[in-house]
């Protein structure tokens, strides 16, 4: 389409993302933060909404979640107010759930996004903390409450830190949205603030989605739930958005609805009208004081914030000579960028960002295995890439050895001494040219009489006698020397 | 024994002249012959309590040295969290509801001998204890009358020897009416004071748990037992806990007494009057300033308090869904079990503040009522503080009216909320305040209250036992 319709339907779209916070503990008790345990082992009176039992707030919880809004440039609040949002659901066990309304603990600050069509700049509307609901199981169906048999509720998600994240709606394209969530992941992994692994649940997203009308108004907005990837995510949103522009363009209205995406038909559903909205009530939570959060405490969690990932891209860069691409990839992961450090402190550091960004990387997607589970040692990595700058290795024969050792976290000097993959030099390699030479006098006689494109010939002659472990250049060295041109 | 105060009964516990389960078993005799006139309790509890007094026994046998409280036989609200023990906040909803855990106060009494959980209006909504799912609560001077609300089972049961003191909750008055109406003790600590931790909350921001007592000497021996920083309530205060027994015998002299001109007119009983202002005298007698005292807002804290408080009570009662524990009423789909289980389950006060709150906190009425009350209340702390820089202590009648009859305010809930109308101010400031005896007015007994500044519990029980001294009240068991 259709570029003029796009323009004319500008995407307007912004993000609310829920973060689970990285504590040992819940947001107001003691009970330990878990994933997948056996239901209901981590509660106590706080976290089930047992009548008498008090919330008190997790102290690690407030600082991760200035540590992340300091990382995203906000405004720390001097005094940040939990308030009570009222709703009934089973899996809410107070009946109301404890976040921040009116005063939240962060506002202000961005993330700056790089897109295919230059970098936008998205604005952090607010950072709040609360705490997460217990898990519905439905039993009997598709897992839907509706027709179940019955539904069993496991608390020890129920009370766990969350942070919520909401931007402007600063982002003109579904790319811009992916790119949007990915940063604000790599911000949280690197303040340490949250795992932020949206396949576990720890970090879960919702868009809002509109169109900018060809009048330049703004259209009705969707809410788009449940993205649970990022792949997912930019399709679901590009799904959403041709459906608004199809219905504007056929003269409809957008309606005021909740949409869920089905990757598995690409397709958009309105799941319900949102004809009222729900109203929480809000009020100030009155079983706790608001936070009262000092200038002297908010700049020592700013001393304390570790490089963060923008900073590390553009030292990567200058530092190690290494492109924009290679320094975004190396530094997405903060166990990678460390990795790389370790590697590049002892071998060229631009060798050793191909090989970790390109092959290195391309066997842990494949095996689905994350750097820190990495059988090669940021030392045996550095000894795999000497070889080759030193000829002692070709390129080909180092991939097996990588491969190998990746598989087994054997060294490579003992891979190669073990499979006899060494470069063929010296002596050796001299006598194979000099056995090449006097087997090929033709073609000898021509690169003699200055023909340079027999050469090839003779170094692919030679090569296939060292089965490849030979180095290229050194073999068209000899070669030349021998021929006497 | 009997007619020991709890002081001197733990004095004669701790040097074993009497052992724990002998006024145990004292306490618990009392409730079997009273219970059937005043019915002060939900849920006696003779076994715990020997059992405990037992312990405590065993402890002193061991030669441990006792808390200057252990062993004293206590009525415990049944708002309060007892492990084990039914806690039932006079509701059906709650009507088999274990708690797996102790309230806080509860537990810093040691081993505490609770002879049982005392009746109450439903999730302490009530100034009369009529309001309670196990039937009302009869005034033991009188048995055809209130003893008041709602901590009207707690002063019950004191007034009739079935403990010798008992804990209460106080959000609007329901610690110092009910101790007003049937001639016993009632403090309202600073908000803070003591952990509300374990205490089911009816309006939080309000409630504070107080003891309730024969004298003022036992209100300060049980405030010293249950007061202090809990980790478990953070808006629990870390201020230091003073030695209020050892404050208690100072006097008033030089003390600076206001008389609230704003709670002496319209509305008071005349005979409460009187006893109010016999007080003033007293304490003037005593060697304290008397004067008169402004709370211009007063008028206004009634209609804010019944903003406040309920719209709390909207959010602090949506836990009670039939979900986790409690009553169910089986129904296809949640909703409609939420919904049956929930209509079953409240009383008509309950139901009433729940709609209530949740209309003053919706979007589009918050501004006006919640928002507005929240103004109303500021203006009330501020009217106190201006007091305070005048006065040490506020004098005022803690109930308008003396005992009013059984049935009397049932059907008309205006009148029964004004009840409230001396009491509330305390509790939309968080101050202390305290009722003491001062009288009686047409034979049953008449409240002062006196209310402190912030943390100023030591210099009301002086000022409470000097009233004392000079009432010529004292305790007797009735009836």
């Amino acid at each position: 389409m259709e570029v003029k319709e796009r323009e004319a339907y500008q995407a307007v779209i912004g993000l609310e993302f829920h973060a689970h916070i990285a504590t040992r503990t819940k947001m107001f008790c003691g009970c330990r933060v878990s994933y997948g345990d056996e239901p209901n082992t981590h509660t106590c009176p706080v976290c089930l909404g047992h009548p008498g039992a008090l919330p008190v707030a997790n102290e690690r919880a407030v600082e991760l979640g200035v540590m992340a809004g300091l990382a995203m440039g906000c405004e720390v609040a001097p005094r940040a107010v939990f308030a009570r949002k009222n709703y009934f659901y089973p899996d809410l066990p107070k009946g109301y759930q404890i976040s921040q309304y009116e005063e939240p603990i962060c506002t202000g600050g961005h993330i700056d996004v790089q897109t295919s069509s230059g970098t936008v700049r998205v604005r952090i509307r607010r950072l709040h903390l609360e705490e997460d609901t217990a898990k519905n199981v439905h039993v009997g169906t598709s897992g839907r409450m509706h027709g179940s048999t019955a539904s069993l509720i496991d608390f020890n998600r129920s009370g766990t830190p969350l942070m919520e994240i909401v931007t402007e709606p600063d982002i003109p394209s579904a790319e811009a949205a992916r790119e949007t969530a990915l940063r604000l992941r790599d911000i949280l992994r690197a303040v340490g603030a949250s795992e932020a692994d949206m396949e576990k649940g720890q970090l879960r997203c919702e868009a809002n989605v509109s169109i900018r009308n060809p009048d330049g108004s703004l259209g009705t907005r969707t809410e788009l739930k449940n993205i649970n990837s990022f792949r997912f995510m930019e399709r679901a949103i590009e799904r959403e958005l041709r459906r608004q522009r199809e219905i504007v363009a056929s003269g409809g209205t957008v309606r005021q609805t909740t949409i869920h995406y089905d990757p598995e038909d690409d397709e958009v559903y309105e799941t319900r009208s949102k004809e009222y909205a729900e109203d929480y009530r809000y009020f100030p939570e009155p079983d706790l004081l608001p936070l009262q959060l000092s200038e002297e405490w908010v700049e020592g969690l700013r001393a304390r914030l570790p490089e963060l990932p923008e900073a590390m891209r553009a030292r990567f860069i200058k530092q190690y000579g290494l492109s924009e691409e290679a320094a975004g990839v190396l530094t997405v992961e903060r166990e990678l960028a460390a990795y790389y450090e370790e590697v590049a402190a002892q071998v060229d550091p631009r060798q050793a960002a191909n090989w970790i960004s390109g092959d290195l990387r391309a066997l842990l997607n494949e095996s689905g295995l994350s750097i820190s589970e990495c059988k090669i040692l940021p030392g045996h990595m550095a000894e795999l890439i000497g070889l080759v700058q030193s000829g002692d290795l070709s390129r080909s024969a180092a991939k097996e050895v990588l491969e190998r050792s990746f598989e087994t976290g054997e060294r490579p000097q003992e891979i190669v001494e073990r499979e006899g993959l060494g470069t063929v030099g010296g002596d050796e390699l001299s006598g194979i040219v000099e056995r090449v030479i006097s087997s090929n006098p033709e073609e000898a006689r021509r690169v003699r009489e200055g023909d340079r494109k027999v050469v090839g010939f003779l170094i692919g002659q030679v090569m296939r006698e060292t089965r490849g472990n030979a180095d290229g250049g050194k073999v068209r060295e000899i070669l030349m020397e021998k021929l006497g041109s | 024994m009997l007619e020991l105060s709890a002081f001197e009964l733990a004095g004669k516990i701790a040097s074993g002249e009497v052992s724990a389960r002998e006024a145990a078993e004292a306490a618990s005799e009392r409730v079997e012959a009273a219970e059937p006139e005043v019915h002060a309790m939900i849920t006696p509890t003779p076994e715990l309590a020997l059992e405990r007094a037992e312990r405590v026994d065993e402890r002193r046998a061991r030669g441990e040295e006792l808390a200057p409280w252990e062993g004293v036989p206590i009525a415990v609200k049944d708002v309060l969290s007892t492990r084990g023990v039914r806690t039932t906040c006079g509701s059906r909803i709650l009507e088999n509801f274990e708690p797996v855990y102790e309230a806080t106060a509860l537990a810093r009494l040691g081993e505490p001998v609770v002879v049982g959980k005392a009746n109450m209006d439903e999730f302490a909504m009530g100034s009369s204890t009529e309001n309670s799912a196990f039937g009302p609560t009869r005034n033991p001077w009188d048995l055809s009358r209130v003893p008041g609300g709602s901590s009207g089972g707690s002063a019950a049961a004191v007034a009739a020897g079935e403990g010798w003191w008992a804990l209460g909750t106080d959000t609007g008055g329901s610690v110092r009416q009910p101790a007003a109406l049937c001639g016993i003790v009632g403090l309202k600590p600073t908000y803070g004071r003591v952990s509300r931790y374990g205490l089911v909350a009816f309006a939080s921001s309000l409630d504070q748990i107080g003891p309730m007592t024969r004298d003022v000497r036992d209100a300060a021996l049980l405030l010293s037992a249950i007061a202090g920083r809990d980790p478990r309530d953070s808006t629990s205060a870390s201020a230091e806990v003073p030695d209020y027994l050892a404050e208690l015998d100072r006097g008033v002299e030089g003390l600076r007494v206001g008389i609230i001109g704003e709670m002496m007119g319209e509305g008071i009983e005349p005979g409460v009057r009187e006893v109010v202002e016999r007080a003033a005298r007293s304490l003037e007698e005593a060697g304290a300033e008397v004067g008169e005292a402004h709370l211009p807002h007063q008028e206004y804290a009634l209609a804010a308090y019944y903003i406040i408080a309920p719209a709390e009570v909207s959010s602090n009662l949506a836990r009670f869904d039939g979900v986790r524990y409690g009553m169910r009423v089986e129904a296809e789909g949640v909703h409609e079990m939420f919904r049956r289980t929930r209509g079953r389950g409240f009383g008509d006060e309950a139901k009433r503040r729940i709609m209530l709150g949740t209309y003053a906190l919706s979007s589009g009425y918050y501004e006006a009522y919640y928002a507005q009350a929240q103004k109303v209340r500021t203006r009330i702390i501020e009217d106190f503080r201006a007091a305070f820089s005048r006065f040490d202590v506020l004098l005022s009648p803690t109930s308008p009216t003396v005992a009013f009859g059984l049935g009397e305010k049932v059907e008309d809930p205006l009148a029964m909320y004004a009840q409230d109308i001396c009491s509330i101010p305390a509790n939309l400031a968080g101050i202390p305040a305290i009722s003491v005896p001062g009288g009686l007015s047409e034979g049953l007994p008449v409240g002062v209250q006196l209310m402190g500044n912030h943390f100023a519990e030591a210099t009301l029980l002086r000022a409470a036992r000097t009233v004392e001294e000079a009432s010529g009240f004292r305790f007797e068991m009735r009836p």
